[in-house]
C-alpha cells in the first residue's frame, strides 16, 4: 500500500509543518506558546520515562549509604556475614546475619517445595488441558490468590493454619518454618503459574502439531516436547517464585515465630521444619520501628537491607534475562 | 496376505495395547494435574469460607463506622479504614501521573536501544524489590532526609514508589494495543507527538490504563511493611464517622497495620473482630481487583479494531 509508505516518511516532518501552518493562522505568540508546551510535555515524558531507573538506583544508594558506615563502627565485615549471633540489643551487641540467612533460606526452600510443583502443574493444566472457559476461570482464581494482601496471609497462617499444624504434628507452637513455608508457597504460586504458562505458551504450535502427528498423546507431548522446549522459561518461573519468597515480609513476620537463634544444631546440619526461625525481612520489619536513627543497630538493619536488595536483585535479574532470551528467540 | 477390504472396519480402528497404555498414563497425568491445582485452590476456598463464617458475628454497620474502644477490643475500624483511603489516594496522586507518563515514554518514544533495555530492567527489578526494602528507603529518604518525619505523606510517598511499576507496565500494555495506523493518521494531518498522544492514543487506551491504576490501588491498600515504619500508627483518637480526621503531616491508622497489630500485639482480642477486620481488608482489596478484571475482560470483548 502506497499510503503506509508515505506516512512513515512524513512522520518526522509532521510537527514542524503543523507548527508553520498554525503560525499562519494564529500568530507568532500562539506558536511560541504551543511549541513550548510541546517541548515541555515531551521533556516531562522523557523524565518520567527514566524515573524507574532513578528510583531503583536511589533505593540502592540510600540504603547502602545508611548501611555501610556500620562496618566502620567496630563491627567488621567478618562478624556481619560469617557469624550467626544476632543480638542487637544486648549489653555487648553482636550482629551476625548467618542465622537470618539460613532462616530465609529455610522458608524459601519449604515454600518452593510447595509452589514449584503445584504451580507448574497448574500452569500445564491451564495451558494444555483446559477448555477456554475453564482456563479463564482458573486464571481469575489465580489472580485472586495474588490479590490477597500479605498481612492477611500472615493472619491466616497465625490464626487458621497454626492450630492445624499443632493438631497434626503435635508441635509446641503453630508458628514455625513449616507454617511460613506453606503460606509463602501459596503466595508464590500465582507468579509461578503465570510465568510458567507464558513459557509454555511461547512454544510454537508447530511443535505440538508435529508431536500429535506422530501419534503422541497430549501428556506425551507435554512431557517429551513442551518440557524440554520450555525448560528455561519454567526455570525463570521458579526463580521469580524464589525472589518473591525471599522478599516476603509481613506473612513471614507473623508466621515464623521470630526466634533469631541459629536454627541449625552446631555440627549436625539439619533444620527441623517445626523449629521457629527468624528471617532477614522479618527481622528488619520487627526491629526498624524501635531503633534510633543513625545508631549502630539502625545501620546494621540498613546493611541487612542492602544484602536483601542485592539477593532479590540478582534472582530477578537472572529470571528476567532468561525470559527475555526466550522472547528474543521467538 | 489378506486383502485390506476383508478386515472389518471396526478392527482397523481398535487401539493396540500400547496405545491403551499411553492413553491410561495420560488419564493418570490429567488427574494428578487436576489434584495439584485443587491443592492450591481448595485451601484458598477453605480460608475464604472460614474467614467469612467467623467474621459474620462481628460484621455490622456499627463495626465499620465506629472507632476502636477499650484498647481495640471493642468498637469498630473507622479510623483505620479512612486512614487506608488516605494512604491509597495520596500514593496514587503521586504514582499515577509519573507511571502513566513513564508508560507513554516506553511505548511511544523509546527506541530499541540500551537505555530502553535498562529502563525495562529497572521496572522489573523495582517490582521485585522486597516491600521491607521499600520501607527502609522510605525511612532514609522521606522520613529522615526530607525531614517529613513519620507521617502520612512519607508513607504515601513510599507506597507510590512501590506501586509505580504496576502502573507503568499496565499503561505500556494498554498503549501498545492501539494500532500504529491510528497514530500515523494523526501525524499525517500535522499533529505533533504530544497532540497525537493526547487526542488519539490516550482516549483509545484509557480503559487499560485505568485497569492498571485500579490494580495499584488494591496493591497499595494491602501493603503493610512499607507503612509500618514510615507513617502508620497503632491508635489515634478520631471522631466516629469523621471523613477527614488526619492531616498529612501526622501519622494515621491503616487497615492493614491495624490487622497486624490486633492479631499479634493486643491481648484478649475477640476472635470475631479479628476475622471481621481481615475480611473487610480482603473485600476492600478484592473489590478493586474484580473491577479491574471485569473492566479488562469487557474491553477485550468490545475492542473496535
Amino acid at each position: 500500500m502506497a499510503s503506509t509508505a508515505t506516512s512513515s516518511l512524513t512522520v518526522p516532518a509532521g510537527s514542524a509543518r503543523a507548527a508553520h501552518r498554525l503560525a499562519g493562522v494564529r500568530g507568532v505568540w500562539w506558536r511560541r506558546f504551543w511549541l513550548l508546551r510541546e517541548w515541555a510535555m515531551v521533556g516531562l515524558i522523557k523524565l518520567c520515562g527514566i524515573s524507574s531507573i532513578l528510583f531503583v538506583t536511589a533505593i540502592f544508594l540510600f540504603i547502602l549509604c545508611e548501611g555501610l558506615p556500620f562496618l566502620r563502627m567496630g563491627h567488621g565485615i567478618h562478624e556481619f556475614f560469617a557469624t550467626s549471633d544476632w543480638y542487637p540489643t544486648s549489653q555487648n551487641p553482636t550482629f551476625g546475619i548467618l542465622s537470618l540467612m539460613v532462616g530465609t533460606g529455610a522458608v524459601t526452600i519449604l515454600a518452593m517445595l510447595f509452589a514449584v510443583p503445584f504451580g507448574l502443574a497448574t500452569a500445564v493444566l491451564i495451558s494444555e488441558f483446559c477448555s477456554r472457559r475453564v482456563r479463564e476461570t482458573l486464571k481469575i482464581v489465580v489472580e485472586l490468590l495474588a490479590a490477597v494482601p500479605s498481612v492477611v496471609w500472615g493472619f491466616i497462617g497465625l490464626k487458621m493454619l497454626g492450630p492445624v499444624i499443632v493438631r497434626f504434628t503435635g508441635a509446641d507452637t503453630g508458628v514455625n518454618a513449616l507454617n511460613a513455608g506453606l503460606i509463602v508457597g501459596l503466595m508464590s504460586v500465582p507468579i509461578v503459574v503465570s510465568i510458567g504458562e507464558d513459557a509454555l505458551r511461547a512454544v510454537p504450535d508447530t511443535f505440538r502439531e508435529a508431536a500429535e502427528a506422530l501419534g503422541a498423546t497430549r501428556w506425551q507431548m507435554v512431557r517429551k516436547v513442551l518440557f524440554p522446549a520450555a525448560r528455561s522459561g519454567l526455570l525463570a518461573a521458579a526463580l521469580l517464585g524464589v525472589g518473591r519468597a525471599i522478599g516476603e515480609t509481613m506473612a513471614v513476620l507473623m508466621c515464623t515465630g521470630q526466634s533469631i537463634a541459629m536454627p541449625i544444631d552446631g555440627a549436625f546440619p539439619y533444620l527441623h521444619p517445626l523449629s521457629s526461625v527468624g528471617t532477614m525481612t522479618a527481622t528488619i520489619a520487627s526491629e526498624l520501628g524501635e531503633v534510633e536513627a543513625g545508631g549502630l543497630h539502625y545501620r546494621a538493619l540498613f546493611l541487612l537491607g542492602s544484602v536483601l536488595f542485592l539477593m532479590t536483585f540478582i534472582v530477578n535479574l537472572t529470571a528476567d534475562l532468561i525470559v527475555r532470551g526466550i522472547r528474543g528467540k521467538k | 496376505m489378506s486383502d485390506p477390504a476383508d478386515i472389518p472396519a471396526k478392527a482397523l480402528f481398535v487401539a493396540t495395547p500400547a496405545v491403551r497404555r499411553r492413553l491410561r498414563s495420560q488419564r493418570v497425568a490429567v488427574v494428578c494435574l487436576s489434584l495439584a491445582s485443587l491443592a492450591i485452590f481448595l485451601p484458598l476456598a477453605a480460608v475464604l469460607i472460614g474467614l467469612v463464617k467467623k467474621a459474620l458475628p462481628a460484621l455490622t454497620w456499627e463495626f465499620i463506622v465506629d472507632v476502636p474502644r477499650k484498647g481495640m477490643t471493642a468498637g469498630g475500624i473507622w479510623p483505620a479504614l479512612v486512614g487506608t483511603l488516605y494512604f491509597v489516594t495520596l500514593s496514587l496522586l503521586a504514582a499515577a501521573p509519573i507511571g502513566i507518563l513513564a508508560g507513554i515514554y516506553l511505548n511511544e518514544f523509546a527506541r530499541d536501544n540500551w537505555l530502553t533495555r535498562v529502563i525495562n530492567l529497572a521496572v522489573v527489578n523495582l517490582s521485585g524489590v522486597p516491600s521491607i526494602v521499600h520501607a527502609l528507603f522510605g525511612v532514609a529518604a522521606f522520613v529522615i532526609m526530607l525531614r517529613w518525619g513519620q507521617s502520612i505523606r512519607a508513607a504515601s510517598a513510599t507506597l507510590a514508589v512501590m506501586v509505580l511499576p504496576v502502573i507503568i507496565v499496565a499503561t505500556k500494555e494498554a498503549l501498545s494495543a492501539v494500532p500504529r495506523s491510528f497514530r500515523e493518521a494523526c501525524w499525517n494531518v500535522g499533529a505533533t507527538r504530544w497532540q497525537t498522544i493526547r487526542t488519539v492514543v490516550l482516549p483509545n487506551s484509557i480503559g487499560g490504563i485505568l485497569t492498571g491504576v485500579i490494580l495499584a490501588v488494591s496493591r497499595a491498600a494491602g501493603e503493610t511493611a512499607p507503612i509500618m515504619v514510615t507513617g502508620a500508627i497503632f491508635y489515634k483518637v478520631v471522631a466516629r464517622g469523621d471523613l477527614f480526621p488526619y492531616s498529612i503531616n501526622e501519622q494515621g491508622m491503616a487497615l492493614s497495620y491495624h490487622l497486624y497489630q490486633i492479631s499479634r500485639n493486643v491481648p484478649n482480642m475477640p476472635e470475631s473482630m479479628l476475622y471481621a477486620t481481615a475480611l473487610v481488608l480482603v473485600v476492600f482489596v478484592l473489590a478493586f481487583n474484580s473491577v479491574a478484571t471485569v473492566l479488562r475482560v469487557r474491553l477485550r470483548r468490545r475492542k473496535k479494531w
